[in-house]
């Protein structure tokens, strides 16, 4: 077997690794899939999905539905649970033989274990938890005009670039950059979750799709690690500090306390991953422990999103979160200070608006 | 002149203002308002070696002197004052039983006190003598028999007195000879006849036990005298010469704790459209503040290192801690007076830290005393 | 025993986070710390060396004024350090920085009861990739996202965590660990006994020369030249607007709202 990296006329292909937990397809795969169909339509390729598993032959069709023309299965006891000696020699062996000149992996716990070993062994580059990727030069430049502040109009650009052109944010989103990888095959890539859009699904190109059984060897030698147990777990809250997203009350559920509660506690539910936290008159008046309390006296918190369900927006409130990446404001007063720093506001009764807020975030997430 | 500090107390100054950022400034307000001593963060200080400052290692320290305490106990002082008081007033009893005790009063006292866990405490002060420390009541009087000196009297307000292992009691060993016959003794927790009296209520400071000791035929082994019978009354100014420098690095730790916020706060604060800081009042206010701090810590920091270099620094202590009070209390009111309303409320540090501040004027010596201090130096 | 733990010295972006008008990061103007997930790494192995006494190295790629960072960090109860520091090394990606530091750690001797231990992620480049290629590089077994670990001899157990639970995993030394910050694992402070020693204990520097005879070494894997991947742009997103009020207070408003939270990629 000859394998060359720096061999770049030899790569032919956009892979997708198409992880599975528990014999089930991940969400990231349908949207990896989606996304490479239309990158393999940019380059004029083919796109295949490589799954590896243990009797996960019946779910490789799926993939085929979001645009795969093909799903490479990988099937073997000892891929059944993920290990990254396993997973690593399969995806790199087969890769070696088939030459792909881009693979994507999700940017999941799994997928960024794997993705910079499997980079490393095959000698090129791999650029971490992409939000956006290009291969067409238009596309790109366009791209760019929307989504920086560079002055594209007075920059020229080389057309006929081919290459995968990998966007991330650094800096916690302060900067972008993207990143190319010229001189080497696969190209690889790991894609944030839940950012490229899962396309429509068509039962007629899932039945079109081929499944390539491949043979694998796994030795026991190759094993240095081992699973002895998986276990799931609902995520428990975690701090306010430390929390990705956060729903604040203030006096304005004073109406009805246990409900405005309620409330911000369904609406966080329905963000997945989210905190209550509250202004200092609902921990001043006993609604919520000491413990929720965001501001000058309780905690300063800077979440990806700060939801302020009926806080007027106190200089000592804002103290604590006013450094948020995104803050939405529910008031039914639409001078109410809040307003000032959020970047939506919506001036209206909490108790008819957050019920509906609930609603059209589970059908989005639903959606997805 | 150079005034850098070395690699390693500016690795000091980040640890210590890690600390007081993690561990201190979450419980400030808490200490304030319940009047609690600070248990497990004085047993925190002890683990990274703050209560060992001065004390050479082989007692359990972790050497340094005079401008290490300053480090330390003025970034405390940034976001808690209550705890810069604590291990500013702890400091005083290792470091005098490392100066005057014998090797086996060191042996066995000082690494509880450095790195044991137990807090030291400085007895002087009685209701009758406070400025006048001269006019001390309490005796010590030998019992030739047993070899124990019987102690008896009550001091008041020490600073972490009845919680403490370990003190430094201050008593007439020869009443007759007045001054002159004034001794200190290592006092120990649980010794019988020794009992803590009332925990006082105090105006700032809440979290530092201020406390009443009551000796009533409390014996104590003479091996516990500490110098020599009749040294006590030089033991003790010596000793306050020390503490005033630690009082002064209080008193600069709350007034840039102060100027911080102020200066933050100046910034956010929008009236009449504009950011408060933008106008000049304000900008005088601050441009004040500064400058006046900047000025009380050259004086703490110049009094410390000549107490390291073995030099007389009497005056200059005195100096120190009498310029660098009345500017914690100035500072502090500015600061205060810049948050406004806001300041005023309990939301806020401002109005704790000007309550704080104002004992830096009053305890180790007020600022009268030590007018009367730095004038019979200056004028002979 | 040894356990080597990787480090960066990173900004802090924590703070306010500067950017040059050429859509650069000014990192003169931010504060240099340790990397968070690394001082994680820090702690666990320190946990270690309570618990058995092993020796703890701590390495960093960097320039010379790293230096500062490690001394703090055998302040902290580190017994050595390693700088690993060359103008041959700069513009590395992480293909290259892993070369350089497996390259480093087989030149300082990796025995059958070691372990490598490095934070998951950095907060500058957020990669996650130099742990999981030094171990690729040295091969050794990895085990990424841990939150605890236990070694009974050289057998180490690790929990790592996923995206929802975390599985145990078994594996034995030399292996590479890479951890995450967790709510209970505090990293500790320097002790002040720590600092009074920090300078006095073994610091090594290792330059192109010290390394340039190591199998991994080579002008083409190391340095700009050796790294596959290239900046092609980099740029700051448009600058955040002044917030909006969006009309109404209804279905449509709302559907507004998922539809804008939602085109942000922020659900």
């Amino acid at each position: 077997m000859s394998f060359n990296s720096s061999d770049i006329g030899a790569f032919q292909d956009i892979w997708v690794f198409c992880e599975q937990r528990e014999g089930k397809l991940m969400n990231t795969d349908l949207e990896l899939v989606s996304e490479g169909r239309k990158l393999a339509d940019e380059r004029g390729s083919k796109l295949i999905g490589i799954l590896l598993g243990h009797n996960v032959e019946g779910i490789a069709k799926e993939l085929g539905g979001y645009g795969a023309d093909k799903v490479i299965v990988c099937d073997d006891p000892a891929l059944e649970v993920y290990t990254t000696d396993a997973y690593t020699k399969v995806l790199c062996d087969v890769a070696m033989e088939e030459k792909p000149e881009i693979i994507l992996i999700g940017a999941t716990n799994i997928g960024r274990d794997l993705g910079p070993r499997c980079a490393a062994r095959l000698r090129t580059g791999l650029t971490a938890d992409c939000t956006h990727l290009d291969i067409d030069m238009n596309k790109y430049v366009e791209f760019l005009t929307e989504s920086s502040t560079l002055d594209v109009a007075n920059t020229t650009f080389k057309m006929e670039d081919m290459n995968l052109k990998m966007t991330r944010p650094a800096f916690g989103g302060h900067l972008m950059a993207t990143i190319i990888c010229p001189r080497f095959r696969p190209c690889m890539s790991t894609v944030r979750p839940g950012v490229m859009k899962k396309g429509e699904y068509s039962q007629e190109k899932a039945d079109a799709c081929e499944i390539q059984m491949y043979p694998v060897s796994i030795s026991p030698e190759d094993l240095k690690t081992k699973v002895t147990d998986v276990v799931k777990e609902t995520k428990k809250l975690v701090d306010l500090i430390g929390a990705e997203i956060v729903v604040s009350v203030g006096r304005g559920i004073s109406k009805n306390v246990e409900e405005g509660i309620g409330l911000a506690e369904q609406l966080a539910d329905a963000f997945g991953n989210a905190v209550v936290g509250g202004s200092r008159a609902v921990i001043d008046s006993g609604w919520l422990p000491a413990d929720h309390q965001v501001g000058q006296t309780g905690k300063t918190v800077h979440p990806r999103i700060y939801v302020a369900l009926g806080i007027s927006g106190a200089i000592q409130h804002k103290a604590g979160m006013q450094d948020s990446e995104l803050i939405i404001a529910v008031n039914k007063d639409e001078t109410a200070p809040i307003f000032d720093c959020a970047d939506y506001g919506i001036a209206g009764d909490l108790f008819k608006v957050v019920p509906m807020m609930i609603e059209a975030i589970k059908a989005e997430n639903a959606n997805k | 002149m150079d005034f850098s500090l070395t690699k390693e107390q500016e690795m000091l100054k980040k640890v210590a203002a890690q600390f007081a950022e993690a561990e201190l400034e979450p419980a400030a307000e808490e200490m304030d308002r319940e009047h609690v001593f600070p248990v497990e963060n004085f047993k925190k200080m002890v683990k990274v070696g703050f209560t060992g400052i001065g004390v050479p290692r082989e007692y359990g320290g972790v050497g340094g002197g005079a401008l290490e305490k300053v480090i330390a106990v003025s970034e405390f002082g940034k976001k808690c004052m209550t705890s810069a008081s604590i291990l500013s007033i702890h400091l005083i009893a290792p470091q005098n039983i490392n100066k005057y005790g014998t090797p086996e009063q060191k042996e066995k006292f000082l690494p509880r006190l450095t790195s044991g866990g137990e807090l030291g405490a400085f007895a002087l002060t009685e209701p009758n003598a406070g400025s006048d420390a001269g006019a001390v009541k309490t005796t010590a009087i030998l019992d030739k028999e047993t070899n124990e000196y019987v102690l008896n009297g009550t001091k008041c307000f020490i600073t972490g007195g009845a919680r403490a292992g370990i003190l430094v009691v201050f008593a007439l060993t020869d009443p007759k000879k007045g001054l002159k016959g004034m001794s200190a003794l290592i006092v120990e927790k649980g010794t019988p006849g020794f009992t803590g009296g009332k925990i006082e209520s105090k105006m700032g400071i809440a979290g530092s036990e201020t406390a009443e000791l009551i000796f009533e035929d409390c014996r104590i082994p003479a091996s516990n005298l500490l110098g020599k019978e009749g040294q006590g009354f030089k033991i003790a100014m010596q000793a306050l010469d020390g503490a005033r420098i630690g009082v002064g690095a209080q008193a600069i730790g709350i007034a840039e704790g102060a100027l911080d916020l102020a200066i933050k706060y100046s910034k956010e604060r929008i009236q009449f459209g504009k950011p408060i800081g933008t106008l000049q009042g304000i900008q005088w206010y601050i441009a004040d503040m500064a400058t006046r701090t900047m000025a009380a810590r050259s004086l703490v920091e110049r009094a410390a290192a000549l107490e390291d270099a073995g030099k007389p620094y009497s005056k200059e202590s005195a100096m120190c801690k009498l310029f660098a009070a009345e500017n914690a209390r100035f500072v502090t009111n500015l600061a205060l007076q810049i948050h406004g309303g806001y300041g005023y409320m309990k939301d806020y540090p401002l109005e704790r830290m000007y309550r704080d501040a104002k004992i830096t004027e009053i305890y180790e010596g007020t600022s009268e005393i030590h007018k009367v201090v730095i004038a019979r130096a200056v004028m002979g | 025993m040894r356990i080597y733990v990787c480090v960066k010295q990173v900004p802090d972006t924590s703070g306010k986070v500067a950017v040059n008008p050429d859509g650069t990061l000014n990192r003169a103007s931010m504060a240099a710390i340790v990397n968070p997930d690394d001082m994680a790494a820090m702690e666990q192995a320190l946990i270690l060396k309570d618990n058995t006494g092993c020796q703890v190295t701590v390495v960093t790629m960097g320039p010379p004024p790293a230096e500062g960072m490690l001394r703090e960090l055998m302040a902290m109860g580190a017994d050595d350090a390693v700088l690993i520091s060359a103008r041959e090394f700069g513009g590395s990606d992480t293909f290259a920085t892993s070369q350089i530091i497996a390259a480093a750690i087989t030149n300082l001797g990796l025995n059958a009861e070691d372990m490598i231990f490095c934070g998951r992620q950095a907060i500058d480049g957020d990669t996650a990739q130099v742990g999981p290629q030094i171990a690729e590089k040295l091969d050794i077994p990895q085990v990424t996202y841990a939150s605890t670990i236990t070694k009974v001899d050289n057998q180490v157990v690790v929990k790592r965590m996923l995206e929802d639970g975390y599985m145990m995993v078994e594996v034995e030394t030399p292996c590479l660990v890479t951890c995450v910050k967790e709510k209970e694992l505090v990293p500790r402070y320097m002790t002040l006994n720590g600092i009074n020693d920090c300078y006095a204990k073994p610091f090594t520097l290792l330059d192109y020369e010290a390394l340039k005879d190591e199998p991994l070494i080579e002008l083409d894997t190391i340095g700009l030249k050796g790294s596959p991947t290239n900046i092609f742009k980099s740029f700051t997103p448009p600058q955040k607007g002044a917030g909006i009020m969006l009309e109404g207070a209804d279905k449509d408003t709302v559907a507004d709202l998922v539809k804008r939270l939602s085109d942000r990629h922020a659900i």
